[in-house]
């Protein structure tokens, strides 16, 4: 079986000058500067409430920031509509979450195969299924391909997830804590399921994490608190 | 768009519980004005035309409805009888030729309807195998109660007691099946006929015994005087009528006195009609003669009256309902927004997850209004057999 991750080019993220604050609160983040090179494989840490997610929504073109600019290769993410925002980011982005997000009325392959359910734009081909199964292989799912997405155990569930955010070969992987859930042994497996496919594919990958023993294996590790302006963590931990 | 749909179907099928419950809920709000509505308008047709084919009914003064329903759809509740006295006065005006009609017993669930040969050449009704009753105990039976019972001619039918604990009262007569009556699509498919003294038989008016005069019954005489033998207990009545035994049968009185229940009258024509309708107009009779369509009309005007009610009531309840469905999705929204947000932060667009969400509404839509048409159209099939449940069987 071939594997599912051929290379691809990875992206470059840039953010100048970027200042977000949320609606009602007094939470802030500035970004003065952050570059990520294609194909970097970066950490990011930080306390509760410094905004590591919403750095990463930023990113992922999820929200707009108040001001600045953020890009992703040469697609200027903070003055694109909502529409070309979600066409690049189901196209170029691979998000995995937390919480996994599986939804549960769906199948193991159903819940990988979602992003080309969702767009009109990614056609579900027999390649595209051939890829999700090819995956599901590669992180040991295989078998659990046509069980309800809720019968899963936590690492299978973020594998799966896993196999989600890569199935569309994006060149830019968003981890955010996606390893916050697991017990060690799974949080190694799967940290190491993404490295590998960020390498293979040469994907740039952005990490949230809180486990330190995880970041020798990160190119480079950027503390969220640089960039929180607001009042002390804890308050807006929750709107992030 | 496929994808859309696979996606909605999913989610319905995965919730198929609260999917069933509102897929009922739009079927029920459909199909009961829908189904009433078909139901009356079958009523309507089956009373009516019933009623337009008997032109005239003579009967006790009561209620003229309980006595059109007795004398057309054989309902059990009775209306005062009629002495057979008025079956030949009707008869001697000359204006029309009557059929009585003695509708009163049962043979369990169904109607025996006592009456004469008359009656099924004025219903048009044909046998569709054995002949017609010919002597004191024989039956017809409408293909309706034959089917049910699966009797053909040669088998037999035994009357039921009007009251179990009436002891005294009237005996269970076996009646000998002659005939089987085609499908007729009328209450007489639903209805076993005798001849009008073989129902006086069944009432007790008329009874066989064996002959106290015979030496060997002297043990069962309990007494004579002028001319009349008096028997105790030991002598059996019979319950069946035989060649043996048909000797024996005999009634007690006139026949002229004996009741029926009710009279159609048939006219030549309407000039008779009137004619006879006018005779029995007088206030100080007892009778009343009716034209059983002006009957069922009035009943009609009411029917619609309570079902105009009744759909007005049902539109509250369908908008109490869609009220509550829509509130169910919505809530089920709220429920569900950490999944849509989700969708968005994957990069769904916004317009595929808004049609997600809409196509389930339009499935359970879809799905409850195809529910509801297939009840209702197994209401309209059920419906003749509903409206005779509801106006013979009752």
């Amino acid at each position: 079986m071939s594997s599912g991750f051929e290379a691809t080019a990875g992206s470059s993220v840039q953010l100048e000058q970027v200042r977000f604050r949320y609606r009602g609160s007094d939470f802030l983040l500035e970004v003065r500067e952050l570059r990520v090179e294609p194909g970097e494989h970066l950490a990011i840490i930080g306390p509760s409430g410094s905004g590591k997610t919403t750095l990463l929504h930023l990113i992922a073109g999820i929200r707009l920031p108040d001001s600045g600019r953020v890009a992703v290769d040469a697609t200027e993410i903070s003055s694109s509509g909502d529409g070309t925002r979600r066409d690049f980011r189901i196209r170029n982005i691979g998000l995995v979450f937390q919480e996994f997000e599986l939804l549960e009325y769906l199948t193991v392959l159903d819940n990988i195969l979602l992003p080309f359910r969702l767009s009109g734009a990614l056609p579900l081909s027999r390649e595209v299924r051939e890829r999700a199964a090819s995956l599901a292989a590669e992180v040991g799912i295989a078998h659990r391909l046509k069980q309800s997405a809720g019968c899963l155990s936590q690492g299978e569930k973020q594998r799966a997830a896993v196999c989600r955010a890569l199935l569309t070969r994006p060149r830019l992987i968003l981890g955010d804590e996606p390893t916050g859930n697991l017990d060690p042994a799974n949080k190694g497996l799967v940290l190491e399921i993404l490295l590998r496919q960020a390498r293979e594919s040469g994907a740039t990958l952005l990490v949230v994490t809180h486990d330190h023993e995880l970041l020798p294996r990160f190119d480079r590790v950027i503390d969220c608190k640089r960039f929180y302006a607001g009042p002390p963590s804890g308050s807006a931990e929750a709107q992030p | 768009m496929r994808d859309v749909f696979y996606l909605a179907w999913r989610y319905l099928l995965f919730h198929r519980f609260k999917t069933a419950l509102l897929i009922l809920a739009i079927a029920l709000i459909v199909t009961l004005p829908a189904g009433l509505q078909t139901l009356v308008r079958k009523g309507e047709r089956q009373l009516r035309a019933r009623a337009s084919s008997t032109p005239l009914l003579l009967g006790r003064k009561g209620s003229p409805l309980e006595l059109t329903l007795n004398a057309l759809y054989f309902r059990t509740a009775v209306p005062a009888p009629v002495s057979y006295a008025e079956v030949d006065r009707l008869a001697a005006t000359g204006l029309a030729d009557p059929i009585p009609l003695y509708v009163r017993f049962r043979a369990q669930s169904d109607k025996i309807v006592g009456t004469t040969l008359d009656y099924f050449s004025f219903r048009g009704l044909r046998l569709a195998a054995g002949g017609q009753m010919a002597r004191l105990g024989d039956c017809v039976l409408g293909s309706a109660v034959a089917r049910r019972r699966g009797l053909k001619p040669g088998d037999s039918v035994i009357s039921s007691p009007e009251s179990v604990f009436d002891i005294a009262g009237v005996f269970p007569l076996k009646m000998h099946v002659t005939g089987i009556l085609d499908f007729a699509d009328s209450p007489d498919d639903h209805a076993i006929f005798v001849e009008i003294k073989t129902a006086w038989v069944i009432e007790g008016l008329g009874h066989g015994h064996g002959d106290l005069k015979k030496p060997e019954l002297a043990s069962g005489v309990l007494k004579k005087e002028a001319g009349n033998i008096v028997a105790n207990a030991s002598i059996l009545q019979y319950n069946e009528i035989t060649d043996d035994n048909m000797e024996s049968f005999h009634f007690h009185g006139a026949l002229d006195a004996f009741p029926v229940s009710g009279i159609l009258a048939v006219p030549p024509d309407r000039k008779n009609a009137t004619l006879l309708m006018g005779r029995y107009q007088d206030a100080e009779q007892r009778l009343q003669i009716l034209q059983p369509i002006q009957v069922m009309d009035e009943l009609l005007v009411t029917v619609f009256t309570v079902q105009r009610f009744v759909i007005a009531a049902l539109v509250l309840v369908a908008l109490a309902t869609l009220a509550l469905a829509a509130l169910v999705l919505l809530l089920s929204g709220r429920l569900r927004r950490r999944e849509i947000e989700t969708l968005h932060r994957i990069g769904g667009e916004k317009t595929r997850v808004g049609a997600i969400l809409a196509a389930e509404a339009v499935l359970v839509t879809v799905a409850g209004l195809a529910l509801a048409v297939l009840l209702t159209w197994i209401t309209g099939l059920a419906g003749d057999e509903l409206i005779r449940l509801f106006l013979i069987r009752a």
